[in-house]
């Protein structure tokens, strides 16, 4: 029994964290697959996200500015608004340029995030993060939240402290794997009904005939800057999401661009991008191939350490990782060059009048 | 007039922000004619310098080890300088050669993974911990200290920075004698002006764009390696911090403009260093933290105002 609530636990946190990234990869799909826009930032939206939503939602504290407090579902709206906002700035500057110069303006607002992050110890304290960020669910069993509104309608404080003693102490990993796919499927339907609506459709032609659109008289630049605030608004929201699971987040490793921006490339990429379903297929797909090649390159390692008894295991363990990284790398590169459609090839939705 | 500000200004602020700007003006050549020339940004270029410097290291390491003398990195990146072309060959054949005929956005998409494989790769390699370049503190040239005492004004310059200076100007001419002077370097700028011109005219293309690797890749290797012996350390994630200051100097002097690539990341560097001085007051105008800030906000001003760079570059 206690083996299967493991593997029911590690299969929870698999859809939990493939969820988050699935959110990624469906706002790159809004900038890349919708609008041909090339986001290298996606880190730095999810950073903005994040630490929005750590700064509004903790409780007051001495290492950083604030700790508002604030209802979670306030800070997850705000880390979407101020995620989109930086969107906006970037967008409206580097939009019109050719599209390198929009990859090399994202890396660079990525950066200056962190370097604004890790420098600012006032407000963010620095390298040494936020913890305790209220993880949605698992926030009700903290006592500035079961004695106040809302739950303090319904019992008081002792007869909840009573109530989340009793329940196992992963009662929430459920809870919050669900919203985190409820969040992701009402994504993936407003998505879906923007593609195949009028905007989504001008999308798709400004993409593959720009002059053509420009020539019907449509605004292109605005719908661009449109598709990529969107995009970013939604990466801004997996970032609250993604801070909410980890609860403790700091500048550099949490926001490794190659962990978060290179990852969720490699997702839309394989999943098949311009295709919402094919983003989150390969977010799962890749997430769970990443965590699973954990565990087998450590199970590999022990092996050689059996073998071998002499040999030093250790340089291969700090080094499994760089190859595991590699390795996704080349894959890319093959998505890349001989399945540049993915999974899941984008379907051009039909005009309306064509079913008639 | 050569007081405390004066000596303080010229040695801790002017002479850094110049040797910066000369490793990244070595490393912007390369980016602009990459952009000018195959037309994409090279997000790898930063790796694969930092790759040049990792080799130059184990090249000094096995000489070391097999005749016992310690050689000069300069002397070990020349043996280096033929691995890096050769990697710098090998990822377009296998990387970016498939996509010249495809949308531009392809090829910066693979040099974007390119990036993430070769700093793997050294991290899998030579680990993630820094390595020593260059052991021991740099002293100041005595020579040039005593001599500038005399006239008045110190100058404290470590010979690994009068090698950088020296170093980057005989880069430059060389440069500039290639593309003034010689066929390839002509068919080069050709390209780079106007690719369908220069194709009508019977220039052989991939020949250009092999000369522009080899051109590439040595400065790309000099600025790594200029870069590790001013820090005295490698660390994988060099390449990287050099990447957004280069490309700011590619856009800041005209894609395409190797002359603009140098003013530009002359300037940059320059800028670097100088925002970190009290102008005002006692305290860094600049906190040092934000250095990296001040390449991307020239490089932002530079896309609003002036696109096409400094020297009239190729806006797109």
């Amino acid at each position: 029994m206690e083996a299967y609530l493991g593997y029911f636990l590690y299969l929870l946190s698999l859809l939990t964290v493939g969820g988050i990234y699935a959110i990624f990869a469906l706002g790159l799909n809004v900038q890349w697959g919708f609008a041909g826009l090339f986001n290298v930032g996606i880190v730095g939206f999810a950073a903005v996200g994040a630490y929005t939503y750590a700064l509004l939602t903790t409780a007051e504290s001495t290492f950083h500015y604030g700790g508002f407090g604030l209802p979670l579902p306030v800070g997850m709206f705000v880390a979407m608004i101020t995620s989109a906002l930086v969107a906006a700035v970037i967008g409206l500057i580097c939009i019109r340029l050719r599209s390198d110069y929009l990859a090399i303006a994202t890396i660079g607002i990525a950066e200056i995030i962190k370097l604004i992050l890790k420098n600012e110890t006032d407000v963010t304290n620095g390298p040494r993060g936020i913890n305790k960020i209220p993880r949605t669910w698992e926030h009700f069993s903290e006592e500035r939240f079961y004695s106040s509104w809302p739950l303090s309608w319904f019992g008081t404080p002792e007869n909840w402290a009573a109530f989340f003693d009793g329940l196992p102490n992963w009662w929430w990993q459920p809870c919050f794997a669900g919203t985190i796919l409820l969040f992701m499927y009402i994504i993936y339907r407003m998505l879906e009904r923007a593609r195949v609506s009028p905007w989504g459709r001008m999308m798709t032609a400004i993409r593959e005939n720009e002059p053509a659109v420009r020539a019907a008289g449509k605004n292109v630049t605005a719908r661009r800057v449109e598709a990529f605030v969107i995009g970013a608004a939604i990466m801004g929201f997996g970032g609250a999401l993604f801070a909410q699971h980890l609860r403790l987040i700091e500048p550099t490793n949490t926001f490794d661009p190659a962990k978060v921006t290179f990852l969720v490339w490699v997702m839309l990429i394989l999943g098949g991008s311009g295709n919402n379903r094919g983003a989150m297929l390969g977010a799962f797909l890749i997430w769970t191939i990443w965590s699973a090649s954990e565990l087998m390159i450590s199970g590999i390692i022990d092996l050689v350490g059996f073998v071998a008894q002499s040999f030093d295991t250790t340089i291969l363990e700090t080094r499994a990782g760089f190859l595991r990284m590699m390795l996704i790398g080349v894959l890319m590169q093959v998505i890349l060059q001989k399945f540049p459609e993915g999974i899941l090839p984008e379907v051009r939705p039909a005009s309306p009048r064509s079913k008639l | 007039m050569w007081d405390a500000f004066g000596f303080e200004f010229v040695n801790f602020y002017l002479i850094p922000g110049l040797v910066l700007g000369c490793i990244y003006a070595l490393g912007a050549i390369g980016i602009t004619l990459t952009f000018g020339i195959l037309r994409f940004a090279n997000f790898a270029h930063g790796e694969l310098m930092m790759m040049g410097a990792y080799l130059t290291w184990t090249i000094m390491a096995i000489i070391t080890a097999v005749i016992g003398i310690t050689v000069h990195p300069l002397i070990a990146a020349i043996p280096a300088s033929i691995v890096v072309i050769y990697l710098f060959f090998w990822t377009d054949k296998f990387f970016y050669k498939p996509f010249r005929k495809a949308d531009t956005i392809k090829v910066v998409m693979a040099s974007f993974g390119m990036m993430l494989i070769l700093r793997s790769a050294v991290q899998v390699i030579w680990g993630p911990n820094q390595l020593t370049f260059v052991p021991g503190i740099a002293k100041p040239n005595a020579g040039l200290m005593s001599w500038t005492d005399d006239i008045g004004a110190i100058l404290l310059i470590p010979n690994k920075h009068l090698l950088i200076f020296a170093g980057t100007i005989v880069f430059v001419v060389v440069l500039s004698y290639i593309l003034n002077r010689t066929r390839i370097g002509k068919a080069m700028r050709a390209v780079s002006d106007s690719p369908d011109l220069a194709h009508v005219t019977g220039i052989d293309v991939d020949q250009v764009i092999r000369a522009t690797w080899i051109v590439g890749g040595v400065c790309a290797l000099a600025a790594g390696v200029f870069l590790a012996m001013d820090i005295q350390l490698l660390e994988t994630t060099m390449g990287f911090r050099m990447l957004l200051p280069m490309f700011a100097a590619a856009i800041l002097g005209g894609i395409g403009k190797p002359y603009g690539a140098v003013a530009g990341g002359l300037i940059i560097g320059l800028a670097e260093e100088l925002s970190a001085y009290p102008w005002i007051g006692t305290e860094p105008l600049l906190s040092p933290g934000y250095k990296t800030g001040v390449a991307f906000a020239i490089m932002v001003v530079m896309l609003i105002l002036r696109p096409q760079g400094l020297f009239k570059g190729r806006s797109f």
